[in-house]
């Protein structure tokens, strides 16, 4: 089984807050996913090719440049904490 | 007459012909979901609705004058949006706690589509929370009920799209598809659901779960009708650089001759046997009908559902970090900016969500990148290649939507795993970008069984084409 450590690690990286109990649900759900994946060492060995191909669309990537300039005040006044024109964030240094 | 039993075709023909009108209908909807107990939607704004209503109105009033100008078949037809599409002004849950509160700041593509062409949003459906689920019983506010059973789910995580039609109480619903999720509640309630091609809709404007699956597409209640709503969302949206350049052209095509696919990986353990014997028999009737029935394999298919689990919390895990408390919704008081992220994200955020992070998180981190994301990618080919294969020899595929009916509210919400394996079948033609649609095969004892109707590229013509034939056929 997946240590508490290492729910403890891995969602510090998420930026997740858990609570004792939710570690340890995490732990039992974890294992038994990751075991799961397991399945996945059977796969034939294959040579990658780009993601998607011709055939499987999303190929229509172009330099366009867009902009949501239009929405910047609606953006804006969504965030929880601002100032003026600005989003307001905690000190970093 | 109940105006909400009309199809969008019926619907149209009688405000065309001045029987009723759109603020008629919009109300006749609006009441059934007040009067609801099916907890199908999230929220709905009767102001917003009658506002547009009396414009679809005013839109018709004016066409009478000019009996040359075309009217679009979506005008004055009330419908309900899945709550992870933004509508500009209306609030975007995506059925979570950390969005509880968030206003849309712009429309979603299909939405401006939807308006263009007329149609009246009444509100929004619930979801699970961000789409991730089977049962929208990971919603943030509560579980919507089985029009047909409400002891059981209506599927997920389009649940409140599908059992809204289900119900009548919207004439067709958005709904969105990562890895099944409007097939699934489609098929769990009796209603049709279509997930189109990726890239044939665009996504902008809808909350990102996985990027690279992720698929708006209409849940309606018969399938020209699902027809009629494709038509109007897609097409290439330079807002969606994986949107692509495609418009929907009507064909005929027909049983007849028709060579029709059928995995036999779709057929073996797990599936109820009253599940196949429904499906086996859609089949049958394609046959009688002049279709060539092929039994084809997808040998990959096994692997397809722990390809996928490592694939979308992988993207999840990257496309939910924007929601740290400083950009829109909850924002948690803390005296450091990473207090701030872990304890918004801890309080707002549900269970599922927060283990599909983690999941993500695990397989993208040093270590473990290459056993689980970059094998699963090479997975994701294999399950490219044998569809690929298949399409090679045959036009269509035929096989069920979910392995089981409608199940009890309640029953696998603390077993992930359990919950996982409802989308075994929906899930594989995700992986290679597919179109799917599901249509009602028939019932066991009150609950429906949908067939899944799976095409190549960008051939949702020919699916819907056969679909509207094995409606009549099932009837």
């Amino acid at each position: 089984m997946i240590s508490k450590e290492e729910v403890e690690h891995i969602a510090k990286l998420a930026r997740l807050e858990l609570s004792e109990k939710e570690v340890e649900k995490m732990q039992k759900d974890l294992s038994v996913i990751l075991d799961y994946f397991d399945l996945l060492k059977k796969a034939p060995k294959v040579d990658m090719r780009p993601a998607f191909a011709k055939t499987s669309a999303g190929e229509a990537r172009k330099d366009e440049v867009i902009s949501s300039h239009d929405i910047t005040d609606e953006l804006i006044a969504a965030s929880p904490d601002k100032k003026d024109d600005y989003i307001k964030v905690k000190n970093i240094f | 007459m109940d105006l909400t039993e009309l199809t969008i075709k019926q619907a149209h023909e009688g405000l065309k012909n001045k029987e009723f009108t759109s603020v008629d209908l919009t109300r006749a909807y609006l009441e059934k979901i007040k009067k609801s107990d099916l907890n199908s939607f999230i929220s709905f704004d009767e102001d917003f609705a009658l506002k547009q209503a009396a414009e679809a109105d005013a839109a018709f009033a004016k066409s009478f004058g000019e009996p040359k100008k075309k009217i679009s078949m979506l005008t004055g037809i009330p419908c309900a949006i899945k709550d992870a599409i933004m509508v500009e002004g209306q609030k975007c849950t995506a059925a979570s706690k950390i969005l509880e509160n968030y206003v849309a700041s712009y429309d979603a593509t299909v939405i401006k589509k939807l308006y263009e062409a007329g149609a009246v949003i009444l509100g929004k459906t619930n979801t699970d929370e961000f789409t991730m689920g089977s049962s929208t019983e990971n919603s943030a506010f509560g579980v919507t009920k089985n029009p047909y059973d409400k002891t059981r789910v209506a599927g997920g995580s389009s649940g409140g799209s599908a059992a809204a039609v289900a119900a009548n109480e919207a004439c067709f619903t958005l709904g969105s598809d990562t890895g099944g999720s409007i097939r699934q509640p489609a098929s769990l309630c009796g209603v049709v659901g279509l997930c189109p091609t990726y890239g044939s809709v665009s996504r902008y404007g809808l909350i990102a779960h996985a990027s690279s699956l992720d698929q708006i597409g209409p849940i309606a209640k018969n399938v020209e009708d699902a027809k009629i709503v494709f038509e109007a969302i897609c097409g290439e949206d330079k807002m969606d650089a994986t949107s692509a350049d495609y418009n929907f052209e009507e064909s005929k095509t027909e049983l007849k001759g028709l060579r029709i696919g059928v995995p036999k990986e779709y057929f073996s353990e797990g599936i109820e046997p009253e599940v196949k014997k429904i499906i086996k028999d859609a089949i049958k009737k394609s046959e009688k009908a002049g279709a060539k029935i092929i039994e084809i394999s997808l040998p990959s298919s096994e692997y397809a559902l722990a390809c996928y689990y490592v694939i979308d919390p992988s993207e999840i895990s990257a496309n939910l970090a924007r929601f740290d408390g400083i950009k829109y919704g909850l924002s948690e008081p803390a005296e450091n900016l990473l207090d701030v992220y872990l304890k918004t994200r801890g309080k707002g955020l549900g269970a599922e969500v927060k283990r599909r992070i983690i999941i993500g998180t695990y397989c993208l981190s040093s270590g473990y990148y290459d056993a689980y994301y970059k094998k699963a990618q090479e997975v994701r080919q294999l399950i490219r290649d044998d569809f690929a294969k298949a399409f090679e020899k045959v036009d269509l595929l035929f096989c069920p939507v979910s392995p089981f009916p409608a199940f009890k509210i309640g029953e696998k919400v603390d077993d992930p795993m359990s919950m996982y394996l409802a989308d075994i079948y929906t899930i594989p033609m995700k992986l290679a970008g597919l179109p799917g649609l599901s249509m009602s095969a028939g019932k066991i004892g009150d609950l429906p069984v949908g067939l899944q109707i799976i095409g190549n590229h960008f051939e949702e013509n020919k699916i819907l084409s056969v679909a509207e034939e094995m409606e009549k056929l099932l009837k």
